[in-house]
């Protein structure tokens, strides 16, 4: 699996990214700086990672999802490669046009930084195969605007086609109340593109790969992604 | 030439920063607020040589960057 790490100024988690795909998948991936205009050929996996691209200036993600790159990542879903979004990376894939919808200001104004249970919604995806569906796994969230918002008939149509990744839910996998921590619509942490090749997630399954940092549960995430670009190489 | 440009959230969409300011000017006992909404402000130098070439390039600039036209609105004001 050759996978491309984008780098934006003020990305943070690149990092810990590379770790979590080192570790599923015993390759080194690609950093790719924001200004290039192309990927590394034969490029199976853009991920996007967290962080504060160009200080969150104008709106989380804005500058960061019209940057050069943006293009080639766009591309590179068109033709239905892989790419991951998660916590500033999903907010980039929102405003770069490649998921739908929008992350707003938490629901109680605050940062939140904790552990989170998440519900995967289902375990048919090159994202989630190593999971089963309605599976409650244990991440972790750090994020200021991560209160999933779009209109009616967008959130009618995610629901309907199945695109709902994760859902917010408390550590017996029960939704609603204070187990959605910033205020999601429908507890939404997680989306699907059309074709199911682009997910944007808030939490961070890369922060839980190690049992010495809280737990394991992240590892599915990339061990999904390994295996399903295993089985089409 | 100058302009303004105001992005403002849509009817509908939560602003909590916009309740936060207003519960704090309520608590400051400012008499007469029913609601506070937060919003942008660009103030913009253009070379445009007229009124309409600048008002479609600030058109664009707000479809492309400005706004999020999905939760926001926005109104352009040459001044």
């Amino acid at each position: 699996m050759k996978a491309a790490v984008i780098l934006f100024p003020g990305s943070n988690r690149e990092n810990d990214v590379v770790r979590a795909i080192r570790q599923a998948t015993g390759k080194q991936p690609h950093i790719v700086w924001h200004g290039e205009t192309q990927l590394p050929a034969g490029t199976d996996l853009v991920v996007l990672p967290g962080g504060f691209s160009y200080g969150d200036y104008l709106r989380c993600g804005a500058i960061a999802g019209r940057a050069n790159v943006m293009d080639a990542v766009r591309a590179h879903a068109a033709r239905g490669g892989l790419v991951l979004g998660i916590c500033n990376g999903f907010q980039i894939l929102c405003e770069g046009g490649l998921l739908p919808g929008v992350l707003m200001r938490n629901r109680d104004l605050r940062f939140i930084c904790k552990m989170q249970h998440l519900k995967v919604e289902r375990a048919d995806t090159a994202f989630t195969s190593a999971y089963t569906q309605g599976q409650t796994i244990k991440v972790a969230i750090a994020h200021g605007e991560g209160n999933y918002v779009a209109d009616d008939e967008t959130v009618r149509r995610l629901e309907g086609d199945g695109r709902v990744a994760f859902r917010y839910c408390d550590a017996n996998g029960h939704l609603g109340g204070l187990a959605n921590p910033n205020g999601s619509l429908n507890d939404i942490a997680g989306i699907y593109s059309e074709k199911m090749n682009v997910l944007g997630m808030m939490p961070h399954p890369e922060n839980l790969i190690d049992p010495l940092v809280g737990g394991i549960d992240g590892r599915g995430l990339f061990n999904s992604l390994s295996n399903s670009l295993a089985a089409v190489a | 030439m100058k302009a303004r440009v105001t992005v403002t959230l849509k009817t509908g969409v939560l602003d909590p920063q916009g309740k936060a300011i207003e519960g704090a000017l309520k608590s400051l006992s400012v008499a007469g607020i029913a609601s506070v909404r937060q919003g942008k402000v660009f103030d913009i130098e253009l070379d445009a040589k007229d009124e309409a070439s600048a008002k479609t390039a600030l058109t664009t600039a707000c479809e492309k960057l400005l706004a999020n036209t999905v939760v926001e609105n926005y109104r352009i004001d040459i001044v």
